[in-house]
């Protein structure tokens, strides 16, 4: 190999930068869980709690597909029972405080919604 | 050689397709289903009829178009970046075909109230690039203003002027908070309109306009021959804004 100390030297500092990310996650905290505060008094949602925390959006676009285009605007959960399709008028009655609800997540996770550009966002019990 | 390439080559595409399939399913299982609104209004084809007739003067409307305008969070912005759901306009401007020069003092200086058409052959719905506005089955031309990118071909391509495009954040021009608080307001940057309150119709209401105007405005079922809108068309003469265009407006006005 011509010039092996020049490329060994290179590539070991290419390997060393390449990982940061790797070694700056390890070094620091493990990944703290954020602390939600459920809607008070309500014992159950639409659907069970891991189908809506991996599927929330997803069936949020499902309802804003079905009550617009398609004017079905019930929604027959799992369990049988029914809903009206509304974010401002079934999903927000009970989690009627974002910051503590989806903000936690959302920003944890570095997501950034904009729903309250034209959906009403409640301003909770204080 | 060949021949067991072919082979794998064979085997290799059941099982993309087997797989695919297979995940096609997975993806769509989804937990619950969708139906209509038991309580709700249906039609076939919804329409509207105004009886001009009944209202003497622009206040006459007034309380029309308050009653919308509250019911769906409209802004009244200074200017000409005003939010139009529901609004009146002179003859002339409203009947642009009747051409006739001499006509009664009614209708030389009289208000016409003006809304969607909700047509059978929307050019707006054409024209929009993103299907943010699209026909229903009912026949109601309604929007997701989340698919509304704001190019205002709709604008454009609206031969009734019935479209506003939000210049401004509506809020600012809207009390806090909200007059309806069950419906949303919308954003800067998109495109607004009449919806014949699919969203009342829903929960089996009229809408907010017919409501308030004592019986002068009929909504009901093109389709249906004993709805209250046919049987209105049928005893009385009626006119439709611009039928040369030919886009079938679905708002009629007994003149």
């Amino acid at each position: 190999m011509y010039n092996a100390k020049y490329v060994i030297a290179g590539i070991i500092v290419f390997v060393a930068l390449f990982s940061t990310p790797f070694w700056a996650g390890m070094l620091s905290g493990s990944y703290q869980r954020p602390e939600l505060v459920l809607p008070q008094g309500e014992k159950e949602c639409i659907e069970p709690a891991a189908f809506m925390r991996a599927e929330h959006m997803q069936l949020l676009n499902e309802w804003r597909d079905q009550a617009l285009r398609n004017e079905n605007r019930t929604y027959v959960a799992s369990n049988g029972k029914k809903w009206e399709i509304s974010l401002q008028n079934t999903c927000l009655k009970c989690h009627n405080q974002p910051a503590e609800f989806c903000d936690k997540c959302h920003i944890t996770n570095s997501v950034y919604p904009y729903c309250w550009t034209c959906h009403i966002e409640p301003k909770g019990k204080k | 050689m060949n021949n067991s390439r072919r082979h794998f080559l064979k085997v290799a595409g059941i099982s993309a397709c087997a797989l695919s399939a297979g995940l096609a399913g997975v993806a769509q299982a989804q937990a619950g289903s969708y139906e209509p609104n038991a309580q709700g209004l249906k039609a076939k084809r919804w329409a509207m009829v105004i009886d001009t007739r009944k209202f003497t003067s622009a206040e006459d409307y007034k309380p029309l178009i308050e009653a919308c305008h509250k019911a769906h969070n409209v802004p009244d912005v200074p200017g000409n970046q005003n939010i139009k759901w529901m609004w009146l306009d002179k003859y002339d401007r409203v009947f642009t075909d009747d051409m006739n020069a001499q006509l009664p003092e009614k209708f030389k200086k009289g208000m016409f109230p003006l809304l969607c058409n909700h047509c059978t052959n929307p050019p707006c719905v054409r024209v929009c690039p993103t299907q943010a506005t699209y026909k229903m089955a009912d026949g109601i031309v309604a929007m997701d203003y989340h698919r509304c990118i704001g190019c205002r071909f709709c604008m454009a391509g609206c031969p009734y002027g019935a479209r506003s495009f939000n210049f401004v954040d509506p809020r600012k021009h809207l009390a806090d908070p909200v007059p309806n608080p069950a419906y949303p307001t919308r954003m800067i940057g998109v495109v607004e309109k009449c919806t014949f309150c699919a969203e009342r119709l829903a929960k089996g209401q009229l809408p907010a306009c017919v409501e308030a105007s004592n019986g002068a405005v009929l909504f009901g079922d093109l389709e249906d021959p004993n709805s209250v809108v046919r049987k209105a068309l049928a005893e009385n003469f009626s006119i439709r804004r611009k039928p040369s265009l030919g886009t079938q407006p679905g708002v009629y006005y007994l003149i």
